[in-house]
């Protein structure tokens, strides 16, 4: 198994997370995989760091369920990159893992801050 | 993961490359806007992106069955590692093929005596039928196996529970004459009616014998095996229906079994059998005599059955069928036959002699083959350490750049997985030619041994899992212990990496100790073996070996009444003294060291009768003592004019003989009765005279009591002789005379001929393939070891190049330098005997029963095979030793 330098995300859920943080940010649009890691740094005022390393393979993931489709495009500052967009059916996918999300968010916040 | 993708991965694989590659550039891009130095920015956008690669390989796994894509990567680069040292892998395919053949040679042969089942339909019902306790049955035993009579046989036929459906059979020597010219085979079965039937085996062509066959006053009729049929008889379908002469009489032959079926004695192979009741026609007498046990009795339990039940349906049965004592039987022993009781056992291996002879020779020989393959195994292991360190480097470049060690390690093994494959393939190649030569060996003049070595299921999972094993052996410790180490050390030049390597020569070091130590053992074992045939074969059996032939005459075919068989024995008997260059012969109905004996019980005449004291028997005619040398001491030989018929019973003693059973002092004259037998009634003979003690069935053994009785006095129903010739000339030559000269007067006869010392050599044929095989397994094993001890002294030397610098440059004198190599090798071989001497000790405990003039432990083996590896130890540190005082200091520490 090929291991990773150090990686700050672990566990099932956090991948589950990170998959669903990429889906958010190619809502607003397309854009390769260099934006997508800035973006969520940006929204979450860094407080998530995205590890450059594990972001392909998840991206990779994504388009191999068919939620979101590649094509290769020029950047900003005019290098070649590849983008990356939203399909129909991950917009399907991130209203329901948007739901999911909120129904664990408010299922934790009862027991950690009950009323 | 779509199976496109699969097809498809390395085009992906690219993609990866050049996004990633992009990423890199548009966060450089971004790092230098920020105000880095383009240095700086491009190091910076890679730590942050980390390991590309292993981002790529990641996302290339997702694309493939990661599996069978790393083995097939793993076996490339070990092939590659091979083509790049075939020296190596020439030295490894070949040790391994030798071994893993050795092994499965044996391992094969084991198989066909001991394993496999027969080749008959659910072989496992098949179930042997004897006696609980033979030890009161009395009459004359014929065959190797236990058997009952013919009238006990036809009883069981008649009683035999319902879960059982009996056969019986007998195997026979037949003269047989398919193409005019008559000979004897050893492949002749006496069968019961229900022999085939009861096996399920077919006819290829005719039929085969049902019970309408086997019935009392049969006339004889043949089924003949597959391999007869195309061997004698040119797989001729014609044959069918046509007659052959057996035993001098027309037979007709009914038909062919079908092929593979060799009978149920493992070892022989069947050629011609005929019906049971046909033996009378033959042998007269033979259906009716309580006292000749011949018929082997076996069985097929029927479907559900246990061999307990069974045995418990006999247990209940077996009064009723040993009801009626057999006419003339004798009458102190007819209590012990009625208690007798059958027993069932199960079967489904099928009977051998070979099996009982070799089976404990076999599996030594296999422990033996196997302790040499692991002594093989672990030179290979220090070998592939040896290039471990070599591939140090770039093993570290590996782990390094991002390999896990798991990976590392498999890469590695699948080398030695390639080398064991290709060693156990090579190996199955071997085996193939080695177990042809192991049969061939097992072959005597006499006994031709037919076994199928062909490759089973159990052979192939042999060979697999011995390859497998040794893989592990010589492949897994060394790629372990070679990834075992920090990457930044030992990319350092020049670097020692100290705790790592002295952990890898500890293991080598090992390695060393446990191979002297197994080749030790092997070497003691081998000198107990070779002790144990030279002491067999240079026994002192008491008469002469050399010069001597064996003429069986078989005048069955004459059909003589029982009245003119003596006097037709003596006329051959004088015919071949008559032939010049004879210098003496003589008939025994036993043959010395044959195997062959009788024994009863003896007492003095006057004194109470005591069943302990039992005696050897032999009749023999005169000049038996001249013609085989043996020394008379006292009194006569047998006379043909004085001990006649009608005179006093006399008989010839050796020495045993008298001091046991007859009064001290002078035994000629004393007068001693022998037992009432099956043939004879109780009866007194005459001491006339007392000759040296010699041999009697076997080499093995004490000097047993034996009285000689004469043959010409006594007579006898026998319708063949056995004649002992003595003479100068070569025994081809012999054998042409007594032909030429017996043929000319009686056409019908046939004559067999053995030469006495070749049989009695040849029965030590186990003991001289022990002897020869262990004896080569440890020339191998001490080999192997020499080598081993060479490689790692010569390693050390070379590692220890700078200390020994820095000793020399200090004032060390060369023999300083010497002597510590040579201590070095002291150690290791002084641990590697210590532990090899139990190790000996132990093994040839096991095959105590195989040993014969030496005990397990024999100060002698050990001291021999211990100077043999003071030697080894000596070569093996000669060299490297001078190598090391050979080192010029200035050169071996400028290397630093």
């Amino acid at each position: 198994m090929p291991k990773r330098g150090n990686a700050p995300i672990q566990g099932e859920l956090l991948q589950g997370t990170l998959d669903l943080l990429i889906l958010k940010t190619l809502a607003l649009g397309a854009a390769h995989g260099h934006t997508i890691a800035y973006a969520i740094e940006r929204q979450s005022e860094d407080v998530l760091q995205v590890e450059h390393g594990s972001l392909y393979p998840a991206l990779h993931r994504l388009e191999d369920r068919g939620w979101i489709a590649s094509f290769w495009g020029t950047s900003e500052n005019n290098r070649r990159a590849r983008y990356y967009r939203l399909t129909p059916a991950g917009r399907k996918q991130l209203t329901e893992q948007t739901n999911r999300w909120d129904a664990i968010v408010q299922a934790i916040n009862r027991i950690l801050k009950p009323a | 993961m779509s199976i496109i993708r699969f097809f498809r991965r390395r085009r992906w694989d690219d993609e990866r490359a050049r996004e990633l590659d992009a990423h890199l550039a548009i966060e450089t891009d971004d790092n230098m806007a920020r105000g880095m130095t383009p240095d700086a920015a491009v190091h910076a956008a890679r730590r942050k992106l980390g390991n590309a690669t292993l981002v790529r390989e990641e996302i290339y796994r997702m694309n493939t069955f990661a599996f069978a894509d790393e083995l097939w990567q793993n076996l490339k680069y070990g092939l590659r590692g091979l083509r790049l040292n075939p020296g190596f892998a020439l030295v490894a395919i070949v040790s391994l093929a030798l071994g893993i053949g050795a092994n499965t040679a044996i391992f094969q042969l084991i198989d066909a005596v001991r394993l496999r089942t027969l080749p008959v339909a659910n072989p496992h019902d098949i179930v042997l039928v004897h006696l609980k306790d033979s030890d009161g049955a009395r009459g004359s035993f014929q065959g190797w196996y236990p058997s009952l009579t013919n009238p006990l046989w036809e009883r069981v036929r008649a009683a035999a529970p319902s879960s059982i459906q009996p056969l019986a059979w007998a195997a026979a020597s037949f003269d047989v004459s398919p193409s005019g010219r008559s000979r004897i085979t050893e492949g002749g079965l006496w069968v019961s009616g229900t022999y085939f039937s009861v096996l399920g085996v077919h006819p290829a062509a005719g039929r085969l014998f049902t019970t309408a066959d086997d019935v009392r006053g049969c006339a004889p009729a043949a089924v003949v095996s597959f391999a007869f049929w195309q061997r004698e008889l040119g797989g001729d379908p014609a044959a069918v229906g046509r007659t052959m002469a057996i035993n001098g009489r027309p037979v007709e032959i009914l038909g062919v079994t079908e092929p593979g079926f060799p009978g149920l004695e493992v070892g022989r192979s069947f050629d011609v059998a005929l019906p049971v009741c046909a033996a009378g026609v033959f042998n007269a007498g033979i259906l009716d005599s309580g006292t000749t046990w011949w018929l082997t009795v076996m069985g097929r339990l029927a479907p559900g059955t246990s061999v307990e039940t069974t045995t418990a349906q006999f247990a209940a049965l077996s009064p009723g069928i040993f009801e009626q004592i057999p006419a003339n039987y004798p009458p102190e022993s007819v209590a012990a036959y009625r208690a007798f009781a059958l027993v069932a056992e199960p079967a489904g291996h099928g009977v051998s002699q070979l099996r009982q002879q070799y089976a404990d020779a076999l599996w030594i020989l296999l422990a033996i083959a196997g302790i040499v393959l692991l002594i093989a195994a672990a030179n290979l292991a220090n070998l592939m350490l040896a290039r471990a360190s070599a591939r140090r480097r770039e093993i570290a470049v590996r782990l390094a750049i991002g390999a896990s060690r798991g990976r590392v390690v498999r890469q590695l093994l699948a080398e030695s997985a390639l080398l064991a494959a290709l060693g156990a393939s090579l190996g199955a190649a071997v085996a193939g030619t080695l177990g042809q030569a192991l049969i061939a060996f097992l072959r005597t003049d006499r006994s031709a041994v037919v076994l199928q070595l062909d490759l089973n299921w159990r052979a192939f999972g042999f060979t697999t899992f011995t390859a497998t094993v040794c893989a592990m052996l010589f492949g897994l410790a060394p790629a372990v212990r070679s990834t075992r180490i920090v990457a930044g050390e030992a990319l350092k030049a020049g670097s020692r990496g100290a705790t790592a390597d002295r952990q890898r020569f500890l293991l080598r070091r090992a390695l060393v100790v446990c191979q002297l130590a197994l080749s030790l053992a092997l070497v003691v074992c081998a000198f107990q073996f070779v002790a144990t045939f030279r002491a067999l074969a240079s026994l002192d059996a008491g008469f002469r070996q050399d010069g001597i032939v064996e003429a069986t005459v078989d005048f069955r075919s004459l059909s003589l009444p029982p009245d003119r068989r003596t006097n037709l024995r003596v006329e051959v008997l004088d015919r071949i003294r008559a032939i010049p260059g004879v210098r003496s012969a003589s008939s025994a109905v036993i043959l010395p060291v044959s195997g062959a004996s009788t024994a009863n019980a003896v007492w003095l005449d006057g004194a109470a009768r005591d069943r302990q004291h039992v005696s050897n028997f032999n009749m023999v005619s005169d000049g038996y003592f001249a013609t085989l040398g043996v020394p008379v001491l006292a009194g006569r030989d047998f006379d043909p004019r004085l001990d006649v018929p009608a005179s006093p019973k006399v008989a010839v003693v050796n020495e045993t003989f008298a001091r046991r059973f007859l009064k001290p002092g002078h035994p000629l004259g004393q007068g001693f009765w022998i037992e009432r037998t099956a043939s004879t009634p109780q009866t007194r003979y005459d001491v006339i005279g007392l000759v040296k003690d010699t041999k009697y069935r076997q080499l093995r053994g004490d000097l047993p009591p034996i009285a000689y009785l004469s043959s010409l006095q006594l007579g006898g129903a026998a319708e063949g002789t056995q004649v002992l010739v003595r003479s100068d000339l070569p025994p081809a030559e012999v054998q042409r005379s007594i032909e030429a000269r017996l043929l000319a007067d009686y056409p019908d006869i046939v004559l067999s001929f053995r030469v006495l010392g070749t049989r009695i050599r040849e029965s030590l044929r186990r003991e001289q393939l022990m002897a020869t095989l262990s004896g080569g397994f440890g020339v191998l094993a001490a080999l192997l070891a020499t080598i081993g001890l060479y490689g790692v002294l010569s390693y050390t030397v070379a590692r220890r190049r700078h200390e020994i610098g820095i000793r020399m440059a200090l004032g060390a004198e060369r023999r300083d330098i010497v002597s510590m190599v040579v201590r070095e090798a002291g150690a290791l071989v002084g641990v590697g005997i210590a532990a090899g001497m139990v190790l000996a000790f132990a093994m040839s405990s096991a095959a105590r029963t195989l040993l014969f003039g030496v005990e397990p432990g024999d100060p002698v083996s050990l001291a021999l095979a211990a100077a043999c590896f003071g030697l080894v130890a000596a070569l093996a540190s000669a060299l490297p030793a001078v190598a090391a005082s050979r080192l010029q200091p200035t050169v071996a520490l400028r290397e630093e």
